[in-house]
């Protein structure tokens, strides 16, 4: 194994930073980042099916025939989703009312399938728990970042968690809301100069 | 609900794509040519229709019934992955013309979130049978349209000049942005 399992994990963050390196599972990033509670909810509950769907693929990698692989990882992941759907029921009631439909659509999220095909199915069991860490701890830090940009510009405040929260107007009165920011179109367009900002810092 | 306004709100006003966010990897990944882009909304209203029917009729008459919701996500997604393979089988036998134009989408399917989405939002709603269905076919209908839309937009793009930075999905999802900008104003009509 060339690779430590440092450098798996911190690729995640930097190198294929997904959403923005890896172009992928874009659904919810658009979906559910209108406040930065949501884009971390949503981010924390992506991470925990993605560990456990690496962890399982891995494990079981000499088990699973190739030509039934997909399939077989499609029941694994949707079984971490089920079990993160109702932990979220239990104790995160109001946060799963906001993500609603995104929850069970983590099934169909191409990044946890993308990584259970292209790395866990490869590899052993430690450096595949790494990937999955930093590949959903990106994901959860860009989910965060694009739902704060967002809701500051068009709500003017920021939701950390439950009643963690800030207001814009408290420290400038004379902040007016940008309400295209929390809006449907808004989602495309801040994902888009984002990605350019990506692209800039990249290059 | 009228049907008149579940055709306006499914196709418009609630995009599934531009409005709810459904099933953007294959409106960003098919949209670069305009024959992909008509192949691929064909397969997603064929097989859409289907599995909103069926797993409608599966939740109701069978996940309720033995009160087994919380297998929900599991038993759809199987449902739609068996379905789409099942539909591949049969157009492959049975109309080869058919299937020469949707073959290669059906696979990419399975893993498109507007069709899972659309399920989920059928029982989440509470639609009755045939508001399900016909749900299930116009917002199968509107994400076809953004995504023929968007792909004539984009063949577009192809010859203007771009600044570097934003060039490929970048200036892509800023499109899509000014498109979901233009559906927007449908909001006030339901």
């Amino acid at each position: 194994m060339a690779k430590t399992l440092k450098q798996e994990f911190t690729k995640g963050l930097w190198k294929d930073l997904p959403p923005f390196r890896l172009v992928l599972g874009l659904c919810p990033v658009l979906g559910v980042t209108t406040t930065m509670e949501n884009g971390l909810g949503m981010g924390v509950a992506t991470t925990f099916v993605l560990c456990g769907s690496n962890l399982l693929v891995s494990l079981l990698r000499q088990a699973i025939p190739p030509r039934v692989r997909i399939a077989c990882f499609v029941i694994i992941i949707a079984a971490f989703v089920t079990v993160v759907e109702l932990l979220m029921q239990a104790y995160t009631y109001p946060l799963y009312l906001k993500l609603g439909v995104f929850i069970p659509l983590i099934v169909v999220n191409c990044i946890v399938l993308g990584r259970a095909e292209a790395f866990a199915y490869k590899n052993k069991v430690s450096s595949s728990v790494a990937d999955a860490l930093g590949i959903g701890i990106g994901f959860t830090l860009s989910l965060s970042l694009l739902g704060s940009l967002r809701e500051l510009l068009g709500n003017g405040s920021l939701t950390i968690w439950g009643d963690l929260s800030y207001s814009i107007i408290d420290v400038v009165p004379s902040f007016q809301p940008f309400t295209f920011a929390t809006q449907a179109p808004g989602a495309f367009v801040c994902l888009g100069l984002m990605l350019c900002i990506i692209n800039l810092i990249g290059k | 609900m009228g049907y008149l306004e579940l055709i306006v709100s499914c196709i418009f006003v609630n995009n599934i794509l531009l409005a709810q966010f459904l099933g953007n990897c294959p409106f960003l990944g098919t949209s670069k040519k305009m024959e992909t882009a008509v192949g691929m909304a064909g397969a997603v209203v064929f097989v859409t229709v289907l599995a909103g029917t069926i797993t409608w009729i599966i939740y109701h008459q069978i996940l309720v019934k033995f009160d087994l919701v919380y297998l929900r996500t599991f038993s759809f997604i199987l449902i739609i992955a068996t379905l789409v393979q099942f539909v591949e089988m049969f157009l492959k036998k049975m109309i080869p013309v058919l299937y020469a134009g949707l073959g290669i989408f059906l696979p990419l399917i399975t893993t498109n979130c507007a069709v899972l989405g659309i399920c989920v939002i059928n029982i989440d709603e509470e639609f009755t049978f045939s508001e399900a269905v016909s749900a299930s076919l116009f917002y199968a209908v509107g994400f076809g349209l953004a995504l023929i839309l968007f792909a004539g937009i984009r063949e577009r793009i192809l010859l203007a000049r771009v600044p570097k930075a934003l060039q490929g999905t970048s200036i892509a999802l800023i499109t899509a942005g000014f498109i979901s900008l233009t559906f927007f104003a449908f909001r006030g009509m339901v």
